[in-house]
C-alpha cells in the first residue's frame, strides 16, 4: 500500500452563482464520498488550502498569490491509501471534484 | 432528522432566509443586497472547506458566524454604511421568526409589482437563486433577475420599510406562491413540490406569530395543507395527471388531511369569511369520507364568486353545477366564459366542456372539446390524462 495525494484544481469563479440549494448538495456528494473513502480504511487526511492567499518565494523575492495566475487553482488536497496508481485514480474517478474540477494524483515516494 | 455531519433537507435555503432577515434587520432594509452578498459569501466558505473539514457540528452557526464577520467588516470598511448604520452588536435575544416576518412584509411590500413580491420573496425569505425562481416560475432567468434588481431599488428608493405591514398582501403572495407550485404546468416537479412546501412553511409561520396571526392565515394553511394531501394521488403510476373522482384514495396523506382539518376548526373564528376560508371548505368538503355535498359545494362557489369574481372560479363553480342540477346547466354557465379573452389558451375548460358534453350525450361536441383540450394541454402528464379519457369513451 502506498500514499496518494489528490491535488484538486478548481476554477472558483463559478461559486458565486450557485444557488443555496445547489451548494449544499455539491457539498452533500463531497462529504458521502469522503465517508465513503473513510469506511473503506483509504482516507488519510484532507487539508483544505486557503483560498485567495498564498505566497511564491524565488531566491530573494516574495510574491503575494498561488504560483500560477491562471484561473485555476488547487482548493485542497486529499491523501489515499492505494496499491498503483490505477487503484487511485479507480477511487478518484468516484470523487465529485472529478467532475466539478481536474484531479492531479502523485504518488509519494518512499526510500 | 440528519445524522451528525449530514445536513437536514433545503438547510441551506433556510438559514438563507433567516440569516439575511436577521442582517437586514441591523443593517436596514436599503442593504438588502448587502446582506444577501455576506450569506452569499458564507455559503461559498462552506462550499471551499467543508468538503476538506466535514460538516461542522452546528452548521447554521458557523454560517451565521461567517456572514456575520463579513457585515462587521463591510461596516467597518465603507464610512457611508457605517455612518448609515450604527455599529450595533448582534442582539442575541431577538425574536427570529418576527425578524423573518418582517423580511417577508418587506418583499410583499403593496408598492412592488405582484410579480415582484413572488420573485423577491423567493430569492430573500426562501433562499431560492434566480435560476430556480426562473424554472419553478416558468420565466425567463434574465426576466426574473430584472425583477429583482428593480424591486431592490424601489426598496431603496421609495426608503421601502419592512414592519408586519399588510398582512393580507403577504396571504395574497403566499397563496399565489403555492398556486405556481400546485398547478404543475410543467417544468420541474421538484421545484414545484419545494414551492409548496415553501409556501406552507411561511404561511404558518405567519399564522402561528402573535404579531400576524388572523383567521384568515389559518384558513390558507388549511387550504394549503388540504390540497397537499392529495399531491401524491394527483400523478398516477403512468405519470398521467389524475381528477379528484379517479384518484386513489388510499394515497391521500391522511395526517396532511388531519391537520388541514384540525386548521380549519381554527380558522373559523372572527367575523370575515375569505375567499381562503371558502376554498379550504369546499377542499375539505372533497376529502369527505361518504359520497361529496356537492350542493354544499355549489353554496360555497356562489359565495366564493362574490369574492373572486374571476373566471377560474367560474369554471370550477360550473363543475359542481352540473353535479347538482345537471351536465346542461353546468355547459349553459359555461357559455360566456369559452369568449373570456384570459381562457383562451386554458386547457381545463374545453376539458370540462367536453367531460359534460359527454355526460350529456352528444358525441360531437365532446370529441370538439377533448379535441381542443389535448392541443391546449401544457405539459405531457395532462395530455396523457385527456388521452386516457378520450381513448376510453371511444
Amino acid at each position: 500500500m502506498a500514499s496518494f495525494i489528490l491535488l484538486l484544481h478548481e476554477d472558483p469563479s463559478g461559486f458565486a452563482a450557485l444557488s443555496p440549494q445547489d451548494m449544499q448538495n455539491i457539498i452533500q456528494e463531497y462529504t458521502a464520498w469522503s465517508d465513503a473513502m473513510r469506511r473503506k480504511g483509504v482516507l488519510k487526511r484532507g487539508i483544505k488550502l486557503e483560498d485567495g492567499a498564498g505566497r511564491t518565494v524565488k531566491g530573494a523575492v516574495v510574491t503575494d498569490g498561488p504560483y500560477s495566475e491562471a484561473k485555476e487553482v488547487i482548493g485542497g488536497i486529499f491523501e489515499l491509501e492505494a496499491d498503483t496508481y490505477d487503484a487511485a485514480a479507480e477511487l478518484a474517478k468516484t470523487c465529485p471534484h472529478a467532475k466539478y474540477g481536474v484531479i492531479e494524483i502523485r504518488r509519494v515516494e518512499i526510500g | 432528522m440528519a445524522a451528525e455531519g449530514e445536513l437536514a433537507a433545503h438547510l441551506f435555503r433556510r438559514e438563507s432566509g433567516r440569516m439575511v432577515a436577521s442582517l437586514v434587520r441591523v443593517l436596514g432594509p436599503r442593504y438588502l443586497d448587502l446582506a444577501e452578498d455576506c450569506v452569499q459569501e458564507s455559503f461559498i466558505r462552506a462550499l471551499e472547506r467543508w468538503p476538506f473539514e466535514g460538516v461542522p457540528a452546528n452548521p447554521a452557526g458557523w454560517l451565521t458566524l461567517v456572514a456575520r464577520n463579513r457585515a462587521i467588516d463591510r461596516l467597518r470598511r465603507d464610512k457611508r454604511l457605517s455612518t448609515d448604520v450604527p455599529d450595533t452588536s448582534f442582539d442575541a435575544s431577538r425574536d427570529e421568526t418576527a425578524e423573518q416576518l418582517e423580511l417577508i412584509s418587506l418583499c410583499c411590500h403593496p408598492s412592488l409589482s405582484e410579480e415582484s413580491r413572488i420573485a423577491l420573496t423567493l430569492k430573500t425569505a426562501c433562499g431560492f437563486s434566480t435560476g430556480e425562481i426562473a424554472r419553478a416560475l416558468l420565466a425567463q432567468e434574465t426576466a426574473v433577475a430584472q425583477r429583482i434588481v428593480r424591486a431592490k431599488r424601489q426598496i431603496r428608493d421609495e426608503g421601502l420599510n419592512a414592519g408586519i405591514a399588510d398582512s393580507s398582501t403577504v396571504l395574497r403572495v403566499l397563496y399565489l406562491l403555492y398556486n405556481e407550485g400546485y398547478s404543475a404546468t410543467g417544468g420541474d416537479e421538484l421545484l414545484r413540490t419545494d414551492l409548496c412546501e415553501e409556501a406552507i412553511r411561511l404561511t404558518m409561520m405567519v399564522a402561528d406569530h402573535r404579531s400576524s396571526a388572523s383567521p384568515a392565515a389559518d384558513a390558507l394553511v388549511a387550504l394549503m395543507l388540504l390540497q397537499a394531501a392529495r399531491f401524491a394521488a394527483r400523478i398516477d403510476d403512468a405519470g398521467a395527471l389524475s381528477v379528484l373522482d379517479e384518484q386513489d384514495r388510499g394515497k391521500w396523506d391522511a395526517r396532511l388531511i388531519s391537520a388541514g382539518l384540525e386548521r380549519l376548526r381554527r380558522s373559523a373564528r372572527g367575523e370575515t369569511l375569505t375567499m381562503y376560508h371558502l376554498q379550504a371548505e369546499i377542499a375539505s368538503l372533497h376529502m369527505a369520507a361518504q359520497r361529496t355535498d356537492w350542493v354544499r359545494i355549489n353554496e360555497l362557489y356562489d359565495a366564493l364568486l362574490e369574492l373572486e369574481p374571476t373566471p377560474v372560479v367560474k369554471l370550477n363553480r360550473a363543475v359542481a353545477v352540473a353535479r347538482v342540477a345537471g351536465a346542461r346547466q353546468g355547459i349553459a354557465e359555461l357559455v360566456e366564459l369559452e369568449r373570456e379573452p384570459s381562457l383562451q389558451n386554458y386547457h381545463l375548460l374545453p376539458a370540462v366542456l367536453g367531460a359534460l358534453w359527454r355526460e350529456a350525450g352528444d358525441a360531437n361536441r365532446a370529441s370538439h372539446y377533448e379535441r381542443r383540450a389535448l392541443v391546449l394541454a401544457p405539459t405531457a402528464a395532462e395530455r396523457r390524462l385527456l388521452e386516457r379519457r378520450v381513448g376510453s369513451m371511444g
